[in-house]
């Protein structure tokens, strides 16, 4: 049966027209109906755009972004978190993140949640005695390789000194300690805290460790896998096999030493383009390592993705390697994909999440021959939404202009062109290419819609008006959204799920959503009351 | 109680003014209470004749330290009642957020319950944060005087303050009471300040000519009236507490615009 839905220019009308005129007016650029001209120019988005006040988004904070996202899952550096106790505590092992230390004795500090615990008279009289001490008591505690520190929205106001102190601290206990000024007000969402967090990260690790360690030839970095409920382990144990040296995760199942020697690879490839991008834009310029931009969220994007990195290598052997080992992963997928898929087809969804997630997932859906039907990011630039293609046109504002953009210049020494003008030229000419990313509206089909930081009430009126088979986003929206009657998959945390990423991680998602949409409990969620024919109470709030 | 503020740029000359004017409050047999609100705590030094031991804060610094009214309000000149809320180290912590927690300690601890006539609050420089304003905010102080000369950055920090006041004169009802020029012996002095006054709409209510009994009785740690209650300076002191006490003046103040203020000057600021 195919059910009645308005058009996507009426469910935009519907959206926008809720809203104060001057609010709906800018809401209006930051919901688009989408449009796949043969040019592959899509409609331009206004995101990365501060968030009105009294609208329910779904964004976080700098904060979030940086200790969260991206210093978090790293399991030998202690990350003091500078500030009053909630910050650290209700930050703490929230993604799901996992992490396997090579043996029971190894450090692995992702169970503790180290704070400063500012009280009163700390933000009075300052925090940096306290702060001091907070970074000596942890080495003393546990001799860690390296501490972070975490600068909180209280600490960035009274201005303690915190890049001092890990100076002071540095210097005093001959391990490497360093801090971010990621106060939770900076920005407009957590994509602030990510470009901080790489900037340090930059800044005061990558580089330290030139020690080629590994047997295989073919060294890569994976950027941008948090390894949420074990993704990376899907990736690596395929890597493996292939014959691909991983050096650094940034930063999923990572350590301190493998950021430090992520300079020795020969190639980076770029998972989550938008936190991660940094990172690699800047180790180019500085030890000219070249990234692509791949995906491992799905079978086929796993099968591209490969194919892409043994392509750059040039090397028949890794080739061969690749093939057959996606012709077994993708035998045994296939099987599965089709099982499920009858159960799945035509069925529809929409996706609301992260900087990339609501992107790369959608292949996942392809897959099981789902549609879908609308979809946006929290915190993504339009780079994510259009393409790279319009770098050049993003309006800086001063909300981007108050993050430290890092000045990098090719280093005298360890600056090493990992591809000559030939091979440039050669791998051109197959049609290779590096730093490209379209984004995600081109591979969307028109007339879905794209909305960029969708709130609570937009998402209630776009599942009332289009009545989508599931819903993904995360645990703010989840229990709201099963509530009217729809599944809702996390895709931050994947609930108790995943890994959902590489060959295996894909059949894990077929059947998990197959649950879901498939599943009688949805049609039972209307009281007795409900289901009558009398006319329903009407209340309302004075 | 009349709870008074008196605020006015750094180094006009706030806590020597206040002192000397509770002085002769306290000469005519009112009970006073002063809290300095700087966090260097030397607001009541003059009274005390020396610097009081013990900020409010400093009883924050300490874990399970249970605090006394009495040891951080101490008994000055003539049974005034001094303390100071402290703060931390310049360049350091938040030294508004201090007054904040210091006022709210005093509440607490019942030194506002104390059966007096007057509580002066002697705030640090201009009003450069919501802390510093947290003398003027609801139920705190309903008088303000402002300390200014004939200089023009004083004149500028007075404006300025008089915007502070018209934000929280609506919510919680505080008003200007008048402008004390305490003289810099400037060209045209009163008559600047008188016409600054009135285009504030408020008052001059004292002119304090300038002395150097002031500066002996300082080294002395000690207020006018009691190094030298004869002197001519003392007099002047009493005037002002007598102004203040008989004061029916009490307005929300027009801050003028910068441009107002530079013709107010071109206009009476040079000798003629």
């Amino acid at each position: 049966m195919i059910e009645q839905r308005p058009d996507a220019q009426t469910a935009k009308q519907e959206l926008v027209s809720m809203y104060p005129a001057k609010l709906a007016k800018k809401r209006a650029t930051q919901v688009v109906v989408n449009d796949v001209p043969e040019s592959g120019i899509v409609p331009e988005i206004l995101v990365n755009s501060r968030t009105a006040p009294g609208i329910i988004s779904q964004r976080g904070c700098t904060y979030a972004g940086c200790k969260g996202v991206i210093m978090g899952p790293t399991r030998d550096i202690v990350n003091i978190v500078h500030g009053p106790i909630g910050c650290s505590f209700y930050a703490w092992l929230t993604r799901r993140n996992m992490t396997l230390p090579p043996t029971p004795q190894s450090e692995n500090f992702m169970m503790y949640a180290f704070s400063t615990d500012l009280k009163e008279e700390n933000i009075v009289f300052g925090g940096e005695k306290k702060l001091d001490a907070a970074i000596q008591e942890a080495y003393d505690l546990f001799h860690p390789k390296a501490i972070s520190v975490f600068s909180t929205c209280p600490v960035g106001l009274i201005g303690d000194d915190i890049h001092a102190s890990a100076k002071r601290m540095k210097e005093k206990l001959g391990i490497n300690v360093f801090a971010f000024s990621c106060e939770g007000y900076k920005g407009v969402s957590q994509s602030a805290g990510h470009h901080i967090a790489n900037n340090q990260l930059f800044k005061h690790v990558v580089g330290l460790d030139d020690e080629i360690r590994g047997s295989r030839k073919f060294r890569v970095n994976l950027l941008g896998e948090y390894n949420i409920g074990g993704d990376a382990f899907e990736i690596d144990e395929i890597f493996k096999r292939c014959g691909f040296e991983l050096v650094a995760t940034f930063s999923g199942n990572s350590t301190y030493g493998s950021f430090a020697n992520s300079h020795t690879a020969d190639l980076n490839m770029v998972m989550c383009h938008r936190s991660i991008n940094y990172v690699a834009e800047m180790m180019e310029k500085k030890y000219g390592i070249p990234w692509i931009k791949v995906n491992f969220v799905s079978a086929s994007g796993t099968a591209k993705s490969l194919r892409k990195m043994a392509a750059y290598f040039e090397d028949q052997d890794l080739m061969d390697r690749v093939e057959a080992v996606i012709e077994e992963e993708m035998a045994k997928v296939e099987v599965q994909r089709r099982k499920y898929a009858a159960r799945t087809r035509g069925k529809t969804a929409m996706l609301f999440v992260g900087g990339s997630r609501a992107h790369h997932y959608q292949e996942l859906f392809k897959e099981l021959e789902m549609k879908v039907l609308a979809a946006g990011y929290e915190f993504a630039h339009r780079d994510d939404y259009e393409g790279r293609r319009v770098l050049g046109t993003i309006k800086i504002d001063a909300d981007s202009r108050n993050i430290e953009e890092l000045h990098v210049e090719a280093d005298p020494e360890k600056f090493r062109a990992r591809v000559d003008s030939e091979a440039e030229a050669r791998l051109a000419a197959r049609g290779f290419k590096f730093k490209d990313y379209n984004g995600m509206m081109p591979e969307m089909d028109p007339n879905t819609l794209i909305i960029d930081d969708i709130s609570a009430r937009d998402t209630e009126k776009l599942i009332e008006m289009w009545k989508p088979d599931v819903f993904c986003a995360g645990i703010k929206e989840k229990f709201v959204v099963q509530k009217m009657g729809v599944p809702c998959k996390q895709l931050h945390n994947y609930d108790v799920g995943g890994p959902y990423n590489a060959f295996r991680g894909a059949v894990n998602f077929y059947r998990d959503i197959d649950r879901m949409v498939n599943s009688p409990v949805w049609k039972l969620t209307l009281a007795p009351w409900q289901e009558s024919a009398e006319p329903a109470l009407e209340a309302s709030v004075a | 109680m009349r709870k008074i503020a008196i605020y006015g740029k750094g180094g006009i000359g706030k806590s020597t003014t206040t002192q000397n004017t509770v002085a002769a409050l306290a000469e005519v047999g009112k009970s006073v209470m002063v809290v300095g609100c700087d966090p260097k705590a030397d607001s009541t030094r003059l009274l005390l004749n020396g610097l009081a031991q013990k900020t409010v804060l400093d009883t924050l610094r300490e874990e399970g330290e249970d605090v006394e009214l009495d040891d951080i309000l101490k008994p000055g000149f003539l049974g005034t009642l001094c303390t100071e809320s402290g703060g931390p180290e310049p360049g350091v912590g938040c030294a508004g957020r201090g007054i904040i927690t210091s006022i709210n300690l005093l509440e607490q601890l019942g030194a506002y319950e104390k059966d007096l006539d007057y509580t002066f609050y002697d705030v640090l420089g201009d009003v450069v944060c919501g802390g510093f304003a947290m003398p003027i905010r609801e139920g705190k102080a309903q008088e303000i005087y402002i300390v200014v000369s004939g200089e023009m950055m004083a004149m500028y920090a007075a404006n300025n303050i008089c915007k502070g006041i018209v934000k929280y004169a609506e919510a919680g009802g505080v008003r200007l009471g008048g402008l004390i020029c305490n003289s810099r012996k400037t060209d045209r002095e009163d008559e600047l300040i008188e016409a600054l006054a009135a285009k504030l709409g408020t008052q001059m209510i004292h002119f304090i000519p300038r002395h150097n009994d002031v500066q002996r009785a300082e080294i002395n740690k000690k207020t006018v009236i009691d190094w030298n209650d004869k002197c001519e300076q003392a007099e002047e002191y009493r005037t002002l507490a007598r102004k203040i006490d008989e004061n029916q003046m009490f307005v929300i103040p027009k801050p003028l615009a910068i441009e107002e203020l530079e013709t107010l000057l071109m206009e009476y600021g040079l000798a003629a």
